[in-house]
């Protein structure tokens, strides 16, 4: 191994350190991984792109302002009203008893898979929990229907007619009970992130169990924490199946939970699945109905990043 | 690095014309030892384990099926700096975590024997942990201020502890025995974690004192600092002596024999069947450990011969 040697300082022997080849198969890997991460992308673009068009057409015909106020939704029929405030109130009703169950259980459920349960527990209970994420909605929406509504008109305590057949609370419970292990794997997940240094530190100082986590984890990992809330809330807002099943069709701004409401993803679902010919204007109000939807989750996503970049205590 | 250091790491000359009874390996009692070789801090007790805050004795910790640690009897004074040295997996860290119980929270850890804190087994079953390690606090290994303002940090202890008196002033107290005080009055709002290594350091050991202990345990709380940092903590630990008990485990011989009392040497040894042990091999006032030790592994660690 003389040859290198022997050659000036300034050389760099017979192999050069240019590259030899061009590594193309680099390259490829790099683009097909760079088109996997635009799918998702590319797919938000196209839903707004789809739904501009009709949206605009219907808002020709609707004032914007008849349809976010309006108290009345007939949009199928012969005389049409398109005030959407009942398939809001409904979405809202529903999602706010989804919430009320989903986040005190599910925070529950993780505070408890990560600071109290034994080791050999959480391995067992962790993935029971998220085998309960992978049942198909329409399987609760059926259970809502055929099983939870029945049981609370029989036990209903409170007087007056009870909940009807089709009906807001039973929808709402089922779907908390749906969104539970969503929350409780995300949150579990990111207070399992939180160093342990800091639990010693705060056991060491006297704290019990409860104090560590309410003190210490869940603060450090409050961004993980909203992030599982707002996946959730974001998957009650746009569930159709259970609410199309078990909560009705019928458009009612009473924010009564034991009435049948229709809420928006039902009317869509409904409306689209119909006989509503295409071509119609009928037809533009789903788009529209679509569109709010989606202003909604995206206002309350924005809203809640600033209010986690707000709040959360970052460790490292 | 600081000019006033005053205890020399070098053993100081007269140290073989001390005449002492050689103690077994893991002492117990030692009555009345008068140590006067070193140049002791000015105001600082003799070394002395007249008043014991520990006792442990037959200490063996278990690790699921593994022993860690085996056969640990030694006695810890009050008011006293007693530093834990040796090589790496001799069990000292095993060790200064059974002080408050903070081996309960490793699944699996199991402690056999006693460690007697004024007399009470802190094994006992009706003794709580909670209640130990608010009397016992610890200092670890890398700083692990809470991510929160550097003001919450120091009275989340009095706060979980319910103390009474004024916040602003535990907290204040707290920072000044620290050593910190000054660096971060105007900032007490301030996270933390914007705080250099060394003064995560001291507000860890200031969020230790502030619920007033009448131990501190600092598990090697110097290795992740520089030289600079290293030599405040060594200076503010002097200082923390004269009002706790101070127990610390370094890998650092120089730190230990700078700023100790006493010295427990531990090494592990390797059984016939293969598994390796931490075990006390000596224990002993810190000028004895460092200038003339009785056991041969002792000296050979120290004098850098093996370790």
């Amino acid at each position: 191994m003389t040859a290198p040697a022997a050659k000036p300082a300034a050389g760099t022997g017979s192999r050069s350190l240019r590259q030899a080849h061009p590594r193309y198969a680099e390259q490829l890997v790099k683009a097909l991984l760079m088109i996997a991460a635009l799918v998702s992308v590319a797919t938000t673009i196209g839903i707004v792109i789809a739904l501009i068009p009709p949206t605009v057409d219907f808002f020709q015909r609707v004032g914007v302002w008849e349809f976010l106020s309006g108290t009345v939704w007939t949009a199928l029929f012969a005389e049409p009203e398109y005030g959407v405030l009942p398939l809001l109130a409904a979405t809202l009703l529903i999602t706010g008893i989804a919430v009320a169950v989903a986040i005190p259980v599910g925070l529950g459920a993780a505070i408890y898979l990560s600071e109290y349960a034994h080791p050999r527990t959480r391995k067992l209970l962790k993935p029971t929990l998220e085998v309960l994420a992978g049942i198909p909605t329409v399987v609760y929406g059926f259970f809502a229907l055929a099983f939870v509504t029945p049981r609370l008109q029989d036990w209903w305590p409170f007087g007056g007619d009870g909940p009807e057949i089709k009906n807001a609370l039973s929808a709402g419970l089922v779907m908390g009970v749906m969104i539970v292990p969503t929350i409780a794997s995300l949150a579990e997940d990111a207070m399992a992130a939180v160093p342990r240094s800091l639990r010693d530190g705060a056991y060491a100082l006297g704290s019990g169990r409860r104090t560590v986590a309410v003190r210490v984890v869940v603060p450090a990992a409050l961004s993980g924490i909203v992030a599982a809330f707002v996946l959730g809330i974001s998957r009650a807002i746009g569930e159709t199946m259970i609410v199309l099943i078990a909560a009705g069709a019928r458009p009612d701004l009473s924010w009564n939970p034991l009435h049948e409401m229709q809420t928006m993803t039902a009317f869509i679902a409904g409306a689209a699945s119909g006989d509503v010919s295409t071509a119609s204007f009928e037809y533009k109000t789903i788009f529209a109905v679509g569109a709010y939807l989606f202003v909604l989750t995206f206002v309350m996503n924005v809203i809640s990043i600033r209010l986690v970049r707000k709040y959360r205590e970052v460790y490292e | 690095m600081t000019p006033d250091r005053d205890r020399s790491p070098e053993p100081a000359p007269e140290a073989a014309a001390i005449d002492l009874p050689e103690p077994p390996a893991g002492a117990e009692e030692q009555e009345g030892r008068s140590m006067s070789l070193f140049s002791r801090r000015p105001g600082r007790p003799e070394a002395s384990l007249d008043d014991p805050v520990f006792h442990l004795s037959d200490l063996d910790v278990w690790y699921g099926d593994h022993q860690a640690v085996r056969d640990v009897t030694m006695t810890i004074g009050r008011r006293q700096i007693t530093a834990m040295i040796g090589p790496s997996g001799c069990g000292k860290s095993t060790v200064i975590r059974c002080l408050n119980r903070m081996n309960d929270l490793i699944p699996g850890a199991r402690v056999v024997g006693k460690v007697s804190y004024h007399g009470e087994n802190l094994y006992d079953p009706e003794v709580d942990p909670i209640e130990v390690r608010r009397r016992i606090g610890m200092v670890f290994q890398k700083p692990n201020p809470f991510p929160k303002s550097v003001y919450d940090n120091v009275a989340y202890g009095p706060r979980v502890n319910g103390m009474k008196g004024k916040l602003d002033d535990i907290v204040e107290e707290a920072l000044t025995g620290a050593a910190l005080w000054d660096e971060v009055k105007d900032n007490l709002k301030g996270s933390a974690l914007a705080l250099s290594g060394g003064q995560q350091q001291r507000l860890c050991i200031a969020r230790a004192i502030a619920v007033r202990p009448e131990v501190v345990l600092m598990d090697e709380p110097c290795s992740a600092l520089d030289p600079i940092a290293t030599a405040k903590i060594e200076d503010l630990m002097a200082g923390l002596a004269s009002e706790f008990t101070i127990v610390i485990v370094t890998h650092n011989m120089q730190q230990a024999a700078r700023i100790s009392d006493y010295t427990a040497f531990f090494t592990s040894d390797i059984d016939p069947a293969g598994v390796r042990h931490g075990r006390l091999v000596e224990y002993d006032a810190t000028e004895k450990i460092f200038e003339n030790p009785v056991d041969q592994r002792t000296e050979d660690y120290i004098t850098g011969r093996f370790g």
